[in-house]
């Protein structure tokens, strides 16, 4: 990958994703050989929307590459609060630190700082936009289990809004794989989504039903549907129940299907399936690690003057 | 040129944007940025019998030869117009407007949740694809509503 930020993943070639997941490969198989690897450099966790497992993901990937982090902490208790825009705040802080990880609740918000910034900048999720990162190790379990070719996957739930399921599709496309995609009328995917996957010639299908494609998947990716997605409570208790999956509804599934969720979950993925073969997720989010690893060792060098390929880089 | 006919005069020198969609003409002005506050002449002619549009608009501005890449961006509202640089009462060349690759700070995202429609310093860019623009950060695509998000 020879890319400053990692921004969207429409921006990833089907190089730059083996390249990455390579990577995190070798880093999953020896994780010693990475531990003082960027060690005195910093990275820097901005974010402006609550967030648990990718906040503390990064981190922890950060801390396995040697690295300090720091973090801007909740944004009621910082300058944000104050009135700083966004294009500021990252300045101020590239200052402090080698790379910037940004989660805003506005899209395009990443796209924007990567304008503003030097240091490699990594969309942890703008709005209901993208997170190029999940969709990183969502692809490294994928591949885990049955590659990335010849795939069938059903990707279920809140497809207008769900980031991960918008930078998931688009990366999909660079390989030989057949996207279903499932959910209720009023949340397919969005018209800039669907473009994308148009001008790519994908093979694409909408269903509002699991049912019947269930049996051809290889992957069912299941997305929460939320609350506030809806103006009635009822309409939403009514539209939910019907993209939710228990072991039973997996019985028609082939033996190798693969249960994935970005979580967290509420009720969509009963815990049942969790003691089936198919149930993937806690796997999943495990692979957060290796694969940030590998994100940020890749960005960094890519930042690098004298680093392995610094020169090349387009900047 | 009969009474009848005269609706609006022949400039000396300036720019004349001729087949402007009727209702357009407005647009055209606000797109370039026109208020008048420029101390060129402006003449606006709208709802003009056309053959080619049926009803057109015309803008004639004085004293100002629009560059080829000042008017294209008025492809997007105009696609049929055309802009005629006139110098001492002559057209010396006449040109139809391009569709040109991107489109900086003339319109707003109609996504509400778009990072330019928070409180940044920052103008807006959309690309122009097949059949609208696309906002370069949110990528939200506006199609047929392009006029109703002109912010200059």
């Amino acid at each position: 990958m020879r890319q400053d930020h990692l921004i969207t993943a429409t921006q990833l070639s089907r190089d730059d994703i083996e390249a990455v997941l390579d990577r995190a490969r070798a880093v999953a198989d020896a994780p010693a050989a990475y531990a003082d690897r960027h060690a005195g450099r910093v990275l820097a966790l901005c974010f402006f929307e609550p967030s648990t497992r990718t906040r503390m993901s990064f981190d922890s990937a950060a801390k396995r590459l040697g690295m300090d982090t720091i973090d801007m902490g909740d944004v009621d208790s910082s300058s944000v609060s104050k009135g700083e825009s966004l294009s500021d705040t990252v300045r101020v802080i590239e200052g402090y630190a080698d790379a910037l990880v940004l989660r805003h609740p506005s899209e395009g918000a990443a796209t924007l700082a990567g304008e503003r910034v030097d240091v490699p900048v990594v969309n942890a999720g703008d709005g209901a936009g993208q997170h190029p990162s999940q969709t990183l190790l969502d692809l490294h379990t994928i591949r885990e289990d049955h590659g990335l070719d010849d795939l069938t996957i059903g990707i279920m739930g809140d497809l207008k809004y769900g980031r991960t399921v918008h930078s998931l599709a688009a990366a999909l496309t660079e390989f030989d794989a057949s996207q279903h995609f499932i959910s209720p009328e009023s949340l397919r995917l969005p018209r800039s989504v669907r473009f994308d996957l148009h001008e790519t010639g994908a093979q694409i299908r909408e269903d509002d039903e699991l049912e019947p494609v269930l049996d051809e998947l290889d992957v069912l990716y299941v997305t929460r549907i939320q609350k506030e997605r809806f103006p009635d409570e009822n309409e939403y208790h009514r539209v939910a129940g019907e993209y939710q999956i228990d072991a039973e509804t997996l019985e028609t599934a082939a033996d190798d299907l693969t249960v994935m969720h970005p979580l967290p979950r509420v009720d969509e993925i009963a815990p049942d399936v969790d003691e089936t073969d198919h149930a993937r997720y806690f796997e999943q989010a495990h692979n957060g690690i290796p694969v940030r690893m590998a994100l940020l060792d890749t960005l960094l060098e890519n930042a690098t003057p004298d680093g392995d390929g610094g020169a090349e880089v387009d900047r | 040129m009969s009474e009848h006919e005269l609706r609006v005069s022949k400039i000396r020198d300036g720019t004349v944007i001729d087949h402007v969609e009727g209702g357009q003409a407005l647009n055209v002005l606000a797109i370039l940025g026109i208020d008048g506050s420029e101390g060129f002449g402006v003449s606006v002619g709208m709802n003009v019998p056309s053959d080619r549009l049926g009803r057109k608009d015309i803008v004639k501005v004085e004293d100002r030869e629009l560059s080829q890449s000042e008017v294209d961006v008025l492809s997007l509202i105009a696609p049929e117009a055309t802009i005629n640089i006139v110098r001492d009462f002559e057209v010396v060349e006449k040109n139809r407007v391009t569709r040109p690759d991107s489109v900086t700070g003339v319109l707003s995202c109609p996504n509400r949740n778009c990072i330019t429609n928070a409180d940044e310093p920052i103008e807006t860019r959309f690309d122009v694809v097949a059949d609208g623009v696309r906002c370069d950060y949110c990528a939200t695509i506006l199609r047929t509503d392009i006029a109703d998000h002109i912010d200059v």
